[in-house]
């Protein structure tokens, strides 16, 4: 949805119900995962987040948000993977309870911020593809501004400023793009939804 | 200034011979180097500190990680010859919809086939088939993925057929009765010198397998 307002195409969103009741159009269009988000152009849908990014960046050329180098590309891309790769053990931390499990996840999830703290942002870059926002951004935008809020419902902070101080600088840069800052779900509403969420999937705290 | 190209490898990856491929459908000269992957070598360690994986593409010193971001890179470096995705930005989608699709069903359920017994093997084995009959669907009656020329999804997919050999004596199953297109479309991909030189042979690949499974204390 950034993407689409970064390059200043009109779209039209529609909500899903994952849970009880996914739309006709929604499984028409996602025969085979029949998962959001789907993208639908002239009628035509395409699946799969990142080949989404990939194909409005193709279909708008305007306000790029790929660069134009292809090694600068390939480093873009991989991060892009990375961050698709991690995100179950994102969430794997935001959906534990403390126990066991809890602690491994905190590890996982630490070694993964860490990751991208050491090689993934650079001293002199406002953002991962330099000085302008890119898709890689906002793949990554779940840690700007929604994460806050999840480690609040964990009761655990990993993202601490003095550890990571680029990532933060980074948040700062990302939630700073007018972009983006007009487009920030309001903080409270979040909370209860993300809190909601939690306890639909696991239940409110309980040891595992 | 002559372009310096290597490889990082390790010969039966299914990864790496996508890059193989794509290096030779460009008629690129590179230096292939194959890795041990319990004694990973300092360079391979020093191109790909984040997951420390092959293939690995070192191009004038620079590095590409991961095989699917490699094959792009290869096509938009090296236009003029072979291009590999469409220029359509929609079939482009539907090309890297596709190998998302080959990495999240066909690598899993193909290893696990070999790899597990029992119950977790049957549900590999299953899974596995199933994968092949939905791309076999895509693939309809079009001479390669890409239509009438090779392409990115082609590349992707067929390195999985050095391996079916392997998979099928150990799962104990025909891809060949199961998805019959699928192997007449691989057939042909083979008669490309770009796909033969990068696909070890089948047999390689089995023996390789047996050791593992031994290794692993799997009969």
């Amino acid at each position: 949805m950034w993407a689409l307002k970064l390059k200043g195409v009109p779209f039209e969103y529609i909500e899903e119900d994952l849970f009880t009741n996914k739309s006709e159009l929604l499984l028409k269009s996602n025969p085979v995962y029949k998962k959001i988000p789907v993208l639908i152009h002239n009628g035509k849908p395409i699946s799969e987040s990142t080949v989404i990014l990939e194909y409005i960046e193709e279909t708008w050329p305007e306000n790029p948000l790929l660069p134009v180098d292809p090694h600068e590309r390939a480093i873009a891309r991989f991060w892009i993977k990375f961050m698709e790769d991690k995100i179950p053990i994102m969430f794997a931390f935001f959906l534990s309870n403390p126990g066991e499990k809890q602690d491994k996840a905190k590890k996982d999830c630490l070694e993964v911020l860490r990751t991208i703290e050491e090689h993934g942002l650079k001293e002199d870059k406002k953002f991962f593809g330099g000085t302008n926002i890119g898709l890689t951004d906002l793949v990554f935008g779940l840690l700007a501004y929604q994460w806050e809020l999840m480690e609040e419902i964990v009761g655990v902070k990993l993202m601490e400023v003095h550890s990571f101080p680029r990532l933060h600088t980074w948040a700062e840069n990302f939630k700073s793009v007018s972009v983006i800052k007009e487009n920030l779900p309001d903080r409270d509403r979040l909370f209860a939804r993300l809190k909601g969420r939690k306890e639909v999937l696991v239940g409110s705290s309980k040891s595992h | 200034m002559a372009d310096e190209v290597v490889l990082l490898d390790f010969w039966p990856s299914f990864f790496g011979m996508r890059a193989r491929i794509a290096l030779a459908e460009k008629g690129i000269y590179y230096q292939y180097r194959d890795e041990d992957l319990q004694d990973k070598s300092p360079l391979l360690l020093q191109m790909n500190p984040v997951n420390k994986k092959i293939p690995v593409l070192v191009h004038n010193g620079k590095p590409i990680c991961e095989s699917l971001i490699i094959v792009q890179y290869i096509d938009e470096t090296w236009k003029g010859k072979s291009p590999l995705l469409p220029s359509n930005p929609l079939q482009q989608a539907q090309a890297r919809f596709w190998a998302d699709y080959v990495d999240k069903k066909i690598f899993p359920s193909l290893r696990d086939t070999w790899s597990t017994t029992g119950e977790q093997q049957e549900a590999a084995r299953k899974e596995f088939i199933e994968a092949l009959k939905v791309l076999e669907g895509e693939l309809g009656e079009k001479p390669y993925f890409g239509g009438d020329s090779f392409g990115f999804l082609d590349v992707s997919l067929v390195p999985f057929y050095s391996w079916f050999y392997a998979v099928e004596k150990c799962g104990n199953f025909s891809t060949e009765a199961e998805s019959p297109k699928i192997i007449a479309w691989a057939k042909r991909c083979m008669e490309r010198e770009s796909v033969a030189k990068s696909l070890p042979d089948s047999e390689k690949v089995y023996n390789y397998v047996l050791e593992n499974k031994k290794k692993m204390g799997l009969e």
